[in-house]
C-alpha cells in the first residue's frame, strides 16, 4: 500500500520537459541513480526475503524420506513432483502399500480444510470485535478529561504483554477451577470442549489487540478537525448524525489500515491457540491452526510443511493483495472526498 | 533470458537439495568409525538442569580428569526446542556437540537419521545392572544407541485416610469409587489434556489391558487387536461413568497434582516427582494422608509408560573416548544416588532402589521400582511424532465420546500405517 501511495505523487511531481528531445535523458539518467540507490535494499530483501520463500518452494518438491526396511536409517525419497501439495490439498496419504488412500483420521493430512476455517474464523470473528471495541475505546479516548494521558498509557498495557505470557496468563483464566468459571458459576471447560476453546481464544485475542487497534483509529480521530464538528452542531446534527456523517467517512483510512494489520496477524495466528488450548478442544483440533499445522508437520517431515506453508503463503498473500487492492481504492476515494468537503 | 536463468538456478538448487541429503548418511556412516580413541575435552548438552544435579556431578568429573574436562550446555526447558536445537546441530554434522541428552522418544529418530554413535564395539557400556526398561527405551534395531541416564515411571497416589489398601487391579479401582463419591470428591484422574501427557496415559491403559500401539518390528500397528480398544475403552467407559471427572481432560500433570493436592480426587495417576511436593508443602490437604502404589492392572501391577532420558555421543565426536568414560561415570552408583537425593530423578541402577538409607529417605522408590520394571516404552520408531499425534488426537476425541472406540482404533491404525510410508 504504502508503495501505491509513494510512486502516484513522484509521476505527477515529475516536470514536464519543454522540448521534445530531451525527453529520455534526465529520466533515464535519474531513473539509474534511483536503481542505485534502491538496488542494496532490493539486495537485502531478495535474501531476507525471497530466499526462505523460495527455498521452502523448492523443498516442498521433495518427498520425505523414508526408512530403509534393511538399514532402519532414513533415506531419501526424491523429487516428489506436487504430490506434497495435493497431499495437503486433496488429502491424499500413502498407506504402507504405497497406494494412495484418503488421510485417516487424527493424522495432520486430514486437518488442512478444517484448520483453514479455523483461522479464516478466527480472522473474521477477532478483527470485527475488535474494530468494534477499538472504535468505542478510541471516541472515549478522544474526549478530553482529566486522566487521559493516564488511561491511554494503561490501555497499551495489554498490548504492550508479549502474546505468550498473555496466552498463559488466560490459560490460567480459562482452567477448570480458574477465575472464568468462578465468576460465572459455570463449570465449563474452556480449553477442552469446541465452541469454548475457540471463543477463549477470541476472548484472549480481543483483550490483547484491542487496544492497538483504538490506538491506530485514535491517531485518525485526532486528525479530524474539531471546526467540522462544531459546523455540523451548528447545523443541528445530532451526536448519531455527526459520527455517521463526519466521524466515520473521515477515519476510514486508519480503520482499513487496522483491519489490514490485523487480518494479516490473525491469518498466521499461533503462539495464543498454541498454548492457550495447544490446538485442542472438542474432538482435540477444534482450535488448530494452519500454522500450528505447520509447526506440527515440521517435526514430521520438513518437505511437507514447507508445502503447507507455501500454501498458507500464498493464501495469506492473495488476502493481502485483495485487501490493499480495495483499500487503496478506498483510501483514494476517502481522501479525495475530504478534498472535496 | 532472464526466465531461463531463473530457471536454471532453480534446476541447479534442485540437484544440489537431492544430493546434500544423501551424503548425510554416508557422511554418518562414515563418522561412526573415526575417533574411537579420541580423548579430550568435550561438551555435554541437556535440557535445564532444574535441580543443580548435573553441576555438581560435572565439578567431580571435571577435578577428577585434567585435560578431558566437560563443559556443560545447558538448553531450554522445553522439549520441544531441546529437539530443535540437537537436530540443528546433528544435521550440521556439528562436532561441538559430544555428548547429547535424549528424551528416551527421540533416540529411535535419531538413531534412524545415523546421528548417534552405537554403543558397539570398543564404545559398548555394560547394562546388566539396569532396569531392562530403561535399555529397551535406548536401543533401536538391535543395537544400543545412548546410554540410559534418568528414568521415570508412573505411581498410583490414592487416599489413606479414605481407604486401608490400595487397588490392585483396575476393576477394584473402579470399584472404590464409591468411596469418593461419598465423600464427595472425584475419584481418578490422569492426563488427558490432548499433549503427550495423554499418549503416555493411553499407552498404559493399552499396555495393562494386554495390547500395544505397534508390533516389536516398530513398523506394524497393532490397535485393532480386542486388547488394545479393550484398554482403550476401560478409559473410555470411566470418563462416561464420571469415575474419571470431567474436567480432567484439560489436566496436565500440574492439574492433576494441584486437584489431588486439594483433597479433591481419590486416586491420581503421575510421575513420581508430586510425591515430596505434596508431602512438604504448607498448602497441602493431603500432607501424610497418602500412600503409592503400583498401577493397577488385569490382575496384578499395571504397565507405566517409561519415562525419563538418555545419554548418546554424537556420530560426529572427535573425543568418543572420553564421551564413552563420561557416560559411564553417569552410571556409576553414586552418580545414580546423587540424581535421586539432588533432583528426585529416578535411577536407571537397579541397586539403587535398595539402598536401605535411601528408601527411608525416600519411601516411595520400591514401588518406582516395580513401577519401572513393569514399564512400556512408547512405540519405538523413528516416525514417533506422526505415532504420537494419531494417539492423542484419536485417544482424546475418544474419552470424549466424539468417535467410538472402534473408530479411534481404526483410525490410529492407517494414521501410523501412512505415517511409515
Amino acid at each position: 500500500m504504502t508503495v501505491h501511495e509513494l510512486s502516484e505523487p513522484t509521476t505527477e511531481v515529475v516536470p514536464q520537459p519543454d522540448s521534445s528531445e530531451a525527453p529520455p535523458r534526465p529520466r533515464k539518467g535519474r531513473s539509474k541513480a534511483a536503481m542505485l540507490l534502491v538496488l542494496p535494499t532490493m539486495i537485502l530483501l531478495g535474501i531476507v526475503v525471497l530466499y526462505p520463500v523460495v527455498s521452502a518452494m523448492v523443498m516442498s518438491l521433495f518427498k520425505d524420506p523414508t526408512i530403509d526396511p534393511a538399514t532402519g536409517k532414513f533415506v531419501d525419497q526424491g523429487f516428489a513432483g506436487l504430490s506434497n501439495y495435493t497431499h495437503w490439498l486433496f488429502q491424499r496419504c500413502t498407506d504402507t502399500t504405497g497406494a494412495s488412500v484418503s488421510c485417516p483420521g487424527g493424522t495432520l493430512g486430514s486437518l488442512f480444510w478444517q484448520s483453514m476455517w479455523v483461522t479464516v474464523f478466527f480472522t473474521v470473528v477477532t478483527v470485527t470485535i475488535e474494530v468494534a471495541l477499538g472504535l468505542w475505546f478510541a471516541t472515549i479516548m478522544n474526549r478530553a478529561f482529566r486522566g487521559r494521558a493516564l488511561l491511554r498509557t494503561s490501555i497499551l498495557v495489554a498490548w504492550a504483554i508479549p502474546t505468550a505470557v498473555t496466552a498463559k496468563l488466560w490459560y490460567f483464566v480459562f482452567a477448570y477451577d480458574g477465575i472464568a468459571n468462578k465468576l460465572l458459576g459455570t463449570d465449563i471447560l474452556w480449553t477442552g470442549d469446541t465452541w469454548p476453546a475457540r471463543f477463549a481464544v477470541v476472548i484472549a485475542d480481543a483483550w490483547k489487540t484491542t487496544p492497538f487497534v483504538a490506538l491506530l483509529i485514535l491517531a485518525g480521530l485526532q486528525m479530524v478537525p474539531a471546526e467540522v464538528y462544531e459546523a455540523a452542531r451548528m447545523d443541528g446534527a445530532g451526536a448519531w448524525q455527526r459520527f455517521r456523517s463526519i466521524t466515520l467517512p473521515l477515519i476510514k483510512p486508519a480503520i482499513l489500515v487496522a483491519v489490514l494489520f490485523r487480518v494479516l496477524d490473525v491469518l498466521r495466528i499461533y503462539d495464543l491457540p498454541a498454548i492457550l488450548t495447544g490446538g485442542g478442544g472438542g474432538d482435540g483440533t477444534a482450535t488448530t491452526t494452519l500454522s500450528i499445522l505447520v509447526i506440527d508437520q515440521m517435526r514430521q517431515g520438513f518437505n511437507s510443511a514447507s508445502a503447507l506453508s507455501t500454501i498458507t503463503f500464498l493464501f495469506i498473500f492473495a488476502v493481502a493483495y485483495v485487501l490493499v487492492k480495495v483499500m487503496g481504492v478506498n483510501v483514494i476515494d476517502t481522501q479525495e472526498q475530504q478534498r472535496k468537503a | 533470458m532472464k526466465r531461463v536463468a531463473a530457471a536454471a538456478v532453480a534446476v541447479g538448487v534442485l540437484f544440489a537439495a537431492t544430493s546434500c541429503a544423501d551424503q548425510g548418511i554416508d557422511a554418518a556412516a562414515q563418522a561412526e568409525k573415526l575417533n574411537l580413541d579420541g580423548r579430550g575435552p568435550i561438551t555435554y548438552v541437556q535440557g535445564k538442569d532444574n535441580s543443580n544435579v548435573v553441576r555438581p556431578l560435572i565439578d567431580e568429573w571435571n577435578a577428577a580428569h585434567p585435560g578431558e574436562e566437560v563443559t556443560f550446555k545447558e538448553q531450554s526447558d522445553q522439549a520441544d526446542q531441546q529437539h530443535e536445537d540437537l537436530v540443528q546441530h546433528f544435521q550440521s554434522r556439528d562436532p561441538g556437540y559430544d555428548v547429547a541428552v535424549v528424551d528416551v522418544v527421540w533416540t529411535a529418530e535419531f538413531a534412524a537419521r545415523g546421528w548417534l554413535q552405537p554403543l558397539e564395539g570398543p564404545m559398548a557400556i555394560d547394562t546388566s545392572g539396569l532396569l531392562p526398561a530403561t535399555v529397551a527405551g535406548a536401543t533401536y534395531g538391535g543395537v544400543l544407541y545412548a546410554a540410559p541416564q534418568t528414568s521415570d515411571g508412573a505411581l498410583l497416589y490414592y487416599r489413606t485416610d479414605l481407604l486401608d489398601h490400595p487397588p490392585a487391579t483396575w476393576d477394584e479401582l473402579v470399584g472404590a469409587c464409591g468411596t469418593a463419591q461419598q465423600t464427595g470428591i472425584g475419584c481418578y484422574a490422569g492426563q488427558y489434556a490432548k499433549y503427550e501427557g495423554l499418549t503416555v496415559n493411553a499407552s498404559e491403559a493399552i499396555n495393562t489391558a494386554g495390547g500395544s500401539i505397534l508390533a516389536p518390528d516398530g513398523v506394524t500397528p497393532t490397535m485393532t487387536t480386542p486388547e488394545a480398544k479393550a484398554g482403550l475403552q476401560s478409559l473410555v467407559d470411566a470418563y462416561r461413568s464420571g469415575a474419571i471427572p470431567r474436567e480432567s481432560v484439560t489436566f496436565q500433570e500440574e492439574q492433576a497434582r494441584q486437584a489431588f493436592q486439594s483433597g479433591d480426587l481419590l486416586f491420581m495417576r503421575n510421575w513420581p516427582y508430586a510425591y515430596s511436593l505434596m508431602n512438604g508443602q504448607g498448602s497441602s490437604a493431603v500432607s501424610g494422608k497418602f500412600a503409592v502404589a503400583p498401577l493397577p492392572g488385569k490382575n496384578g501391577p499395571g504397565h507405566s509408560t517409561l519415562g525419563g532420558h538418555s545419554a548418546a555421543i554424537n556420530v560426529y565426536s572427535e573425543h568418543k573416548a572420553t564421551a564413552s568414560d563420561f557416560l559411564k561415570f553417569f552410571l556409576e552408583k553414586k552418580s545414580q544416588a546423587f540424581f535421586l537425593s539432588q533432583g528426585s530423578l529416578a535411577p536407571v541402577r537397579a541397586d539403587v532402589y535398595d539402598d536401605p538409607e535411601l528408601i527411608e529417605q525416600y519411601p516411595y522408590i520400591p514401588t518406582l521400582k516395580t513401577s519401572i520394571e513393569n514399564a512400556v516404552t512408547r512405540p519405538v520408531t523413528p516416525f514417533y511424532p506422526a505415532v504420537t499425534r494419531a494417539v492423542q488426537n484419536n485417544a482424546y476425541a475418544a474419552i470424549k465420546g466424539e468417535k467410538t472406540v472402534d473408530q479411534a482404533a481404526a483410525d490410529i491404525q492407517s494414521a501410523i500405517a501412512a505415517a511409515g510410508s
